[in-house]
């Protein structure tokens, strides 16, 4: 894109409107020259760099003096046409194009990602129960971490940024999890078709135990910064309305579903992964607004650790593979830590390299040229922070995807902006934002 | 509804998909059965479209063969899942009944049920699409209020049907039942009705569909571009649709577009 700017849409009204096309310049100037026009009317561009807009958001706003009449909202600004690309990556190359969409919570995108590849490939029940649990474990610290974002950056917009410290702290210790287990912070490419990449490290749990309390004081701070907090509620109580049939109408799932009093996950109402093994609460709250909405979020991370806690349990007495062992699919690697940095173990390549030509040949094959998936389609939802994520997966029977979309929660949910700021002020509009909690890498892909 | 939680009736392994139908051979039942008679029960693949999607041929990949030098000339058509017989399973053949009881003609405009991993799809044609979604919406044994949006796939070798748009439903009354509606249009007319008035979700998917593969949703509000920019020429996730490659610096030579890179399978 250059800076050339975008026609609006048609507008009867605005056609034969006198207009001031500001674009840099003297700000009083314009002023000067609205108020000699007598028109009240201000068409404005927020984003795409705007700090309150979640990354290259574009909003248009018609605003009539302080109110916003009109909502539109551009977006394309970080389409990396993610879906083709992965027609030209094996499946399992596929996880690393999808762990960069939704970038706050890439390992739920993976999740979503290889769950669809295993209902194709017919393997869902034979997923080690320890990789399930890995899965499950590190899904559920993702969600913690990416609403820690969502309340964090919202509260920034408003000016708080201790908000955002206090999130961002917290976080900071999932990522510290993430590195020792993934060995990377974000864009982790950890889940693997048929289980997962490597298994957690002998002391992985240890300082998972250790960051528990840390992460739940960090979270207690921030309920206790916003819960009574009036300047907080007085912004956001009854802003930002969109109730149980407008999100019905719009496609809305997640916390901004929840907020309207439906109790609807996907971890219970399709349970994957054993979510139905697992005690935890769906978190209802009745306001349908955006504080209704942050608090679902900060009551969800509460239930997110509870199950971290059970998965933590399980996992101290679940030793076992965490790849499935099916020889067509498992990913023949065992990493480890070596003095000069991560890389295949030593008794990995020993045991492959000393073991027959055959056994070689195949690896060899099977990272290079890659499984083959059976003709078919599918599609597999899981409750992703910001909503339903599906992938809707296609094969041709090949070693590629045919065909791959996913349908993100932000995308769908970002066509409420309008309902939700439309009427109100622009300081509302960033609330409004705030609450929906899009992530531009999920919204163009 | 509003307190109810959605049960887990998870379609679970149901019916074995593979194609045991013999496509043709049989007389068609032909729709003079009693529309109220309710004994002879719907068999909607009356002239089953073709599921072989394209045949493929490349160097390695072929199976059935001893052959590993990768001359052995693959030749492998791509059949995607056919239609299914009764019975589908799972609540799948009282949903497909509540619809064609639904819709006008007793479901001949169902074009053919197929059950696959545990997934019902219907395929409707595109002129009944809209009836399809409005009944899936509105009638009580059915209820698929939410929609999970639009999206396209582009089978270049299914001729005539070459551009196909599936449609992802879901009923949380029912207990969070998933149902796939998938309609086609041809490349040469690439036009199919829009649902933006039965499900307004599907206004920035059908935006998304049409920016990606050109399928044309006649009666969108404002349908245009929303990913690529206003002026973008093409549509990128066809499989027609030119790839670039690389020019490198050294002895003319380029890296090719990765579509016409050397690949093991087709």
């Amino acid at each position: 894109m250059t800076a050339q700017p975008i026609a609006p849409a048609p507008d009867t009204d605005f056609d034969d409107a006198a207009f001031v096309a500001a674009a840099g310049g003297d700000w009083s100037d314009v002023a000067d020259e609205i108020v000699r026009l007598k028109e009240e009317r201000v068409a404005i561009n927020m984003g795409p760099q705007h700090p309150s807009t979640h990354g290259v958001l574009r909003l248009i706003l018609e605003l009539d003096g302080e109110t916003v009449t009109e909502t539109r909202v551009g977006i394309g600004y970080l389409h990396s046409g993610i879906e083709k690309t992965m027609e030209f990556r094996t499946w399992t190359q596929g996880t690393a194009l999808t762990t960069r969409m939704d970038y706050v919570a890439s390992m739920c995108n993976e999740l979503t990602y290889v769950l669809a590849v295993e209902k194709l490939l017919g393997l869902t029940d034979e997923i080690p129960e320890r990789a399930v649990t890995i899965r499950v474990l590190i899904a559920e610290l993702t969600r913690v971490a990416s609403h820690l974002i969502a309340v964090g950056t919202g509260g920034n917009e408003l000016g708080g940024t201790t908000l955002m410290t206090v999130g961002f702290r917290e976080r900071e210790e999932i990522l510290r999890f993430f590195e020792m287990v993934t060995g990377q912070r974000m864009n982790n490419a950890y889940m693997r078709i048929g289980g997962v990449s490597q298994d957690l490290p002998p002391d992985a749990l240890a300082f998972l135990r250790g960051a528990y309390p840390r992460i739940l004081r960090g979270v207690g701070d921030l309920e206790d910064l916003l819960m009574k907090n009036p300047i907080y509620r007085g912004r956001l109580v009854g802003n930002a309305y969109l109730d149980l049939t407008g999100c019905i109408a719009l496609g809305i799932t997640g916390p901004m579903l929840r907020a309207t009093g439906l109790p609807f996950d996907v971890r219970r109402a399709i349970p994957y992964c054993g979510y139905e093994t697992f005690e935890f609460d769906v978190i209802t709250e009745t306001t349908s607004d955006a504080w209704g909405r942050f608090m679902v979020r900060m009551r969800e991370i509460r239930e997110s650790m509870r199950i971290v806690a059970q998965c933590i349990e399980r996992l101290e007495g679940t030793p076992g593979p965490v790849m499935v062992a099916d020889g067509h699919v498992a990913w023949p690697s065992q990493l480890s830590i070596g003095p000069d940095g991560q890389g295949q173990s030593p008794e990995h390549v020993r045991e492959v390299l000393s073991g027959s030509m055959e056994s070689l040949i195949h690896h060899f094959k099977l990272v290079t040229e890659g499984f083959r998936v059976p003709a078919g389609q599918v599609f597999v939802q899981t409750e992703h922070p910001k909503g339903t994520q599906g992938v809707h997966a296609v094969s041709d029977g090949g070693t590629h995807p045919y065909r791959l979309h996913v349908r993100e929660a932000s995308f769908n949910n970002l066509q409420a902006t309008a309902a939700l700021c439309d009427g109100g002020t622009v300081s509302d509009v960033i609330i409004g934002l705030a609450s929906i909690d899009p992530v531009l890498g999920g919204v163009d892909r | 509804m509003t307190d109810s939680v959605p049960t887990p009736p998870v379609p679970d392994g149901g019916v074995a998909p593979d194609g045991g139908v013999a496509p043709d051979g049989g007389v068609a039942p032909d729709g003079a059965a009693a529309p109220d008679g309710g004994a002879v029960a719907f068999e909607p693949p009356l002239n089953p479209p073709a599921d072989l999607m394209e045949v493929r041929r490349g160097l390695f990949g072929a199976t059935d063969s001893g052959d590993t030098s990768g001359f052995g000339g693959l030749v492998d058509p791509v059949e995607m899942p056919g239609p299914s017989p009764r019975p589908y399973g799972d609540w799948f053949d009282e949903a497909v009944d509540a619809l064609v009881d639904a819709l006008p003609g007793q479901g001949q405009s169902i074009e053919k049920v197929v059950v696959d991993r545990g997934e019902l799809t219907v395929y409707v044609h595109r002129d009944n699409l809209l009836a399809t979604l409005g009944a899936l919406r509105d009638v009580q044994a059915l209820r698929f209020e939410l929609s999970l949006g639009v999206n396209g796939v582009h089978y270049p070798g299914d001729t005539g049907r070459e551009l196909h748009a599936v449609y992802h439903l879901m009923s949380i009354t029912n207990g969070a039942r998933v149902l796939r509606v998938e309609t086609t249009a041809p490349d040469g007319d690439p036009h199919l009705p829009s649902s933006v008035a039965i499900y307004p979700t599907h206004d920035w998917h059908e935006r998304e569909t049409y920016d990606m593969f050109g399928i044309v949703f006649d009666g969108h509000p404002a349908l245009a571009r929303i990913l690529m920019p206003n002026d973008w020429v093409g549509h990128p996730q066809r499989k027609d649709y030119p790839l670039g490659g690389v020019n490198v610096q050294f002895h003319g030579a380029s890296v090719p577009p990765v579509d016409e890179r050397r690949r093991y399978y087709s």
